[in-house]
């Protein structure tokens, strides 16, 4: 028996017939995103203003980061697996926020939080400010604003539970 | 030979611990390099200019309306402190005055953001030293003035409703009751600080003679706000040049001439007080009237001429020097005064000689926003 996709897991016969007997069939990484995508540990890491509505949206009693399972902060790379990258990327960071993304172990992902990280932002004018994020790094989710608000983080985040579980 | 001894004469090389870019309790990206003896701090090399944006030269291309959200974004967490500072530099530079009721939305609003900022630095400084639950008491009540920012000016951070010559929104009706509320509960969050931090005596001992810095010291190095008031010299730019109309209200300027980090702490706590004594008082008096003098709708420069004009930050003393050209609708050059910038530079004084865990308390106590500093 030779499984290649979804959707031959659900028309086997084989398969069926275990199903029907109480053996539950389905695929390791199905598994595994199932569990990765509840549960994000995000890195700490700060660099203008929007850090300042993730501190409040991780920190906050009122907004209550734990009921999506993403309240654990970390702040060391090898620990994370979701880069926020929030404020903007100016040149001196650019090369250091690299090698945060470099030091975190697979799979991970990168969300842009904030105008600065989408595009520049407002500093985009300026002679210091890389226009963006995704010249150095790939952005899984954009959440726009300026500053984001908790609640915009919060379903930027549930956007990528959903980009993980292979629903996007 | 006792084994004391023998540890003692031990040759120890200094080594380096890097602290930063990416480190929380740099609160936002600061590079210090901390060259070490053992566990005893020999110097701390502070490397900035990871959050340098260029905002000084975006001035120049900006016109002096369009400029008022990026300074916000200077100290991001005192909200409407520094376009305040930012417009009344302009006022100075086109003559313009603003009326009697946007001064005291000013006024109101400024203070808030005062408390604001306070609220967090306790909180992270709380946070920074472990005592995680004492910080979400903090960002807890902070909340209740996110909330009236929102009602004031539609943001909760960066509140950039300040315009030349006033506002640009009155205070909505429901502003009113939320701030009496928050006045109201006030002193009971300070007695719920100070029985999650203040009497906590882990806290106590890792801020008591911790990071001292002297009055002869922190003047000379131009040290600012409340942590040159907790080093006992008392001056305050709202009671000794008062701007706005500062000079109609009474409050006091909490000093401690303890100089330590503990001193520091205090100040700020009971800075919060006296911000609420003057917000209390404003909205007693606060009149009816226009919120927005008549301006012209292109602010220009009459003549080539610079002002410089300084408030009273919750960090410090927050200048702004506008070189204006003559007929031009934008600043020729700008300039900040970055009290946060200028706080930072004693940090490896207070820190040479301690332990190195006191680096993150006596950075947490100067209370540096990184965005200021960089600018
Ligand atoms: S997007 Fe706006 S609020 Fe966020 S870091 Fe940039 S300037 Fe600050």
């Amino acid at each position: 028996m030779v499984l290649k996709n979804e959707a031959d897991l659900k028309e086997d016969a084989d398969v069926k017939l275990l199903e029907n007997n109480g053996v539950f069939c389905t695929w390791f990484d199905k598994i595994w995103n199932w569990g990765r995508a509840r549960s994000f540990w995000p890195l700490n890491y700060s660099c203008n203003c929007c850090p300042i509505e993730m501190l409040v949206a991780g920190g906050a009693p009122r907004f209550d980061i734990a009921r999506y399972g993403y309240e654990v902060f970390r702040a060391s790379p090898r620990q994370a697996d979701l880069l926020v990258l929030a404020g903007p990327v100016t040149l001196k960071m650019a090369p250091v926020v690299r090698r945060v993304w470099l030091q975190m172990a697979e799979p991970k992902w990168v969300l842009a939080m904030g105008n600065c990280a989408i595009s520049g932002g407002p500093f985009r004018d300026g002679y210091s400010v890389l226009p963006g994020g995704d010249s150095i790094l790939p952005i899984d989710v954009y959440v726009p604003g300026c500053p984001v608000r908790p609640e915009a983080l919060f379903h930027g985040m549930l956007e990528l539970k959903a980009k993980v579980e292979g629903k996007r | 030979m006792s084994a004391e001894k023998a540890t003692h004469q031990l040759p120890t090389d200094h080594y380096i611990v890097n602290v930063g870019p990416q480190h929380p309790s740099t609160h936002g990206g600061a590079h210090l390099q901390t060259v070490l003896d053992g566990e005893i701090i020999v110097d701390t090399v502070v490397k900035l200019g990871y959050v340098h944006r260029s905002v000084e030269k975006i001035a120049e291309s900006k016109t002096f309306t369009q400029f008022i959200p990026y300074t916000a974004r200077l100290d991001y967490l005192s909200g409407c402190l520094p376009p305040l500072a930012y417009t009344q530099a302009v006022e100075k530079l086109l003559d313009i005055f603003p009326t009697e009721r946007a001064e005291y939305i000013r006024i109101i609003m400024a203070e808030f953001s005062r408390i604001s900022s306070h609220l967090l630095c306790i909180g992270s400084l709380a946070l920074d030293l472990g005592a995680t639950t004492a910080c979400i008491y903090c960002v807890r009540d902070r909340e209740q003035i996110m909330d009236m920012f929102e009602m004031v000016g539609g943001q909760r951070l960066l509140l950039s409703f300040l315009r030349v010559g006033g506002v640009s929104h009155d205070l909505p009706e429901n502003f009113y009751p939320a701030a009496r509320r928050f006045i109201k509960e006030l002193p009971k969050m300070i007695d719920e600080y100070h029985a999650v931090i203040t009497g906590n005596e882990i806290l106590q001992r890792r801020l008591k003679g911790v990071g001292r810095l002297s009055t002869e010291d922190a003047l000379a190095y131009g040290v600012t706000g409340p942590n040159l008031r907790a080093s006992g010299f008392d001056y305050d730019i709202r009671r000794d040049d008062p701007y706005g109309i500062y000079d109609r209200f009474k409050f006091e300027v909490p000093i401690d001439s303890g100089g330590d980090a503990w001193a520091r702490y205090l100040v700020r706590v009971e800075e919060l007080v006296q911000s609420a004594r003057i917000i209390e008082q404003a909205l007693d008096s606060l009149p009816e009237g226009d919120i927005c003098a008549k301006t012209p709708r292109l602010l220009k420069a009459p003549e080539n001429q610079d002002v410089y004009h300084h408030i009273e930050s919750s960090k410090g003393e927050l200048g702004f020097y506008i070189v204006g050209a003559a007929g031009k609708d934008k600043p020729h050059r700008l300039h900040v005064r970055a009290p946060s910038f200028i706080n930072l530079q004693v940090l490896p004084m207070i820190c040479r000689g301690a332990k190195f865990q006191d680096l993150i308390t006596n950075i947490a106590t100067l209370d540096p926003v990184l965005g200021e500093a960089d600018r």
